[in-house]
C-alpha cells in the first residue's frame, strides 16, 4: 500500500484545474513511474495526489490546422515510438522514447511527466528541446504556451502555475520540416537505466545537400536542466559537410556544456563522452538528412 | 471536491467481469494477489524494475506494482492464470519454458511469460536481440537469460511455421 494522504481523481482537464486550486499541496500523477517510486522511497511519502491518469483526451499525437505537431501530455513513450505522425515528422523522438527504461515503463510513463519532472536526464526532453518544442499549459485563465527553454527553471522546478496542468507539447512545422535528427543515450546498461548523458542533434541541409542550413543540439545531464548549445548551432550554420565542420561543432559544444560530477559519472568523463556524442549525433543526422560527409 | 478513500472498480480479469471496492492507496499488484488470489503476480522490487509483477492491461504490459488499482476500472487485465485453456492446459509459452529449462527458482517466470505473451501476440518474427529488447523490463537472477530466449524463440518459430 502506498503512503498517500488524499487521493483526488480528475475526470476532465477543467476538473484537474479545479482540484489544483482547491488542493495546492497535492502532486499531479499521470503515469506514476516517478511519483509512485518517490512515495515508496519516502521522498514523497504521505503526499496527496491529483490523478490525471484517466484524462484520455490528453493522449495521442495530432496535427493542428497549421501543421503544428500536438503531442498530448499523457502520451506514453511506447505510443510515441509507434505513432505514425511522429515516425513521419520526428522519428528521432520515437528513437529517444525507445531509450526510456524498459517496455513496461514505456507503457506507463508519459512524455508530459518526463518534462514536468524537471530532471536533466529525461530521455525525451533533449530532443523536444532541440526541436524548439513548447509546453501548452491550461489553467483558470485559459491556455498559454511556454518554450521548453523557459519552462525549465532549475532542477525539479518547471514553470507550472498552481492552477495549471500541462496539456500538450507542441512542435511547429517550421521546427520539424526538413530536419533529420539523432539521439544518443549513454548509460551503463542498455535498458532500465537512467542516462549518464544524452545528446540530441538535428540538421536541415541546404537544397543541394552540400552544407548545413541549420543544426540544433541539446544535451541531458550537461547542466542542472536539459540545455541547448546555441553557439555550436550558429558556428556550423552554412558550413560544408566535412569532418572539419564536425570538429568545429564539437569545439563549441565543449565551451557550452557544464556537467557535474555525480555518483553516476565524473565531470571529466561526461565532458569526454558528450563531445563524442555530439560528433556522432551530427554525423548521423547529416546522413539521415541525405547528406554525405567528405574529408 | 472531496478526496476519495475507496473506489468501486469493475474490470475484466482473465475474461471474467469482476467488481470490487479498493482502497485507493493499493497497487494493482496487491489487489490482484490479495483480493483475487492471482498469486502468479509476484511482488518483487515494488518499484517497477524487476518485472516480476508484469500483467497485460488492454493489450500492453505493465508493472502492476506501480499501477494504482483505482486506475484499472473498465480495463481488461490478463494474468498468467488467464493463459490456461478451458481444459486446464497450460499455454505453448509455458510448455516451452519447461522444455527449454527456462525456469530455475521460478519467481520471475510469470512476468517473463506475460512479456513473452505480448511479443508473441504480434505474430512478427524477432531476432534474438529484439527478443532481448522486448524482455528487457524483466529480470532473472538464475538462468542467465539464454534459455528464456530459447523458449520464446521456439514458440515464435512453431507459431510462424503453423501459419
Amino acid at each position: 500500500m502506498y503512503d498517500i494522504q488524499h487521493y483526488y481523481e480528475a475526470k476532465s482537464v477543467e476538473d484537474a484545474i479545479r482540484l489544483r486550486v482547491e488542493h495546492p499541496e497535492a502532486v499531479i500523477i499521470s503515469g506514476g513511474s516517478d511519483i509512485l517510486i518517490s512515495i515508496r522511497s519516502g521522498d514523497l511519502a504521505g503526499c496527496s495526489l491529483i490523478s490525471i491518469h484517466g484524462l484520455d483526451t490528453l493522449r495521442g499525437v495530432s496535427l493542428d490546422p497549421d501543421d503544428t505537431l500536438r503531442i498530448g501530455a499523457l502520451t506514453s513513450f511506447s505510443h510515441l515510438m509507434k505513432d505514425p505522425l511522429i515516425l513521419e515528422h520526428i522519428p528521432v523522438l520515437a528513437e529517444a522514447a525507445g531509450k526510456v527504461g524498459g517496455p513496461q515503463i514505456r507503457n506507463i510513463g508519459t512524455v508530459g511527466g518526463n518534462v514536468c519532472n524537471g530532471v536533466t536526464s529525461a530521455d525525451t526532453a533533449s530532443t523536444l528541446l532541440a526541436f524548439d518544442a513548447e509546453a501548452e499549459l491550461q489553467g483558470q485563465k485559459g491556455k498559454r504556451r511556454v518554450p521548453l527553454t523557459a519552462f525549465y527553471k532549475g532542477p525539479r522546478r518547471v514553470d507550472i502555475e498552481k492552477d495549471e496542468i500541462m496539456t500538450a507539447l507542441l512542435i511547429s512545422s517550421k521546427a520539424y520540416k526538413d530536419y533529420a535528427g539523432c539521439y544518443i543515450k549513454y548509460a551503463k546498461r542498455a535498458a532500465m537505466d537512467i542516462a549518464t548523458s544524452g545528446c540530441s542533434v538535428n540538421v536541415k541541409l541546404t537544397p543541394g545537400k552540400d552544407a548545413i542550413e541549420y543544426a540544433r543540439v541539446a544535451f541531458g545531464v550537461s547542466g542542472p536542466v536539459p540545455i541547448r548549445i546555441s553557439s555550436a548551432e550558429e558556428a556550423v550554420q552554412g558550413k560544408p559537410l566535412t569532418e572539419e565542420t564536425i570538429e568545429l561543432f564539437a569545439e563549441h559544444v565543449r565551451a557550452g556544456i557544464n556537467p557535474r560530477t555525480s555518483w553516476r559519472a565524473s565531470r571529466d568523463f561526461r565532458i569526454q563522452i558528450q563531445l563524442e556524442m555530439a560528433r556522432r549525433c551530427l554525423r548521423r543526422s547529416i546522413e539521415r538528412a541525405g547528406g554525405e560527409i567528405v574529408g | 471536491m472531496e478526496s476519495i478513500s475507496y473506489k468501486q472498480i469493475t474490470f475484466t480479469l482473465n475474461g471474467k467481469t469482476v467488481t470490487t471496492s479498493v482502497d485507493v492507496r493499493l497497487s494493482l499488484l496487491e489487489v490482484l494477489r490479495d483480493t483475487f488470489g492471482m498469486t502468479s503476480v509476484k511482488k518483487g522490487c515494488e518499484v517497477g524494475e524487476c518485472g516480476a509483477c508484469t500483467v497485460i492491461i488492454d493489450g500492453e504490459t505493465y508493472d502492476s506494482c506501480i499501477y494504482l488499482a483505482a486506475w484499472v476500472d473498465s480495463k481488461d487485465v490478463l494474468t498468467l492464470e488467464g493463459l490456461m485453456d478451458e481444459e486446464g492446459k497450460i499455454s505453448d509459452i509455458q510448455q516451452a519454458f519447461i522444455d527449454e529449462a527456462a525456469v530455475q527458482c521460478g519467481f520471475c517466470t510469470p512476468g517473463f511469460i506475460m512479456s513473452s505473451w505480448k511479443l508473441l501476440s504480434t505474430g512478427k518474427r524477432y531476432t534474438r536481440d529484439e527478443i532481448r529488447r522486448e524482455l528487457s523490463g524483466n529480470m532473472c537472477r538464475c538462468t542467465g537469460y539464454q534459455n528464456i530466449i530459447d523458449a520464446v524463440e521456439k514458440v515464435m518459430n512453431e507459431r510462424l511455421a503453423d501459419n
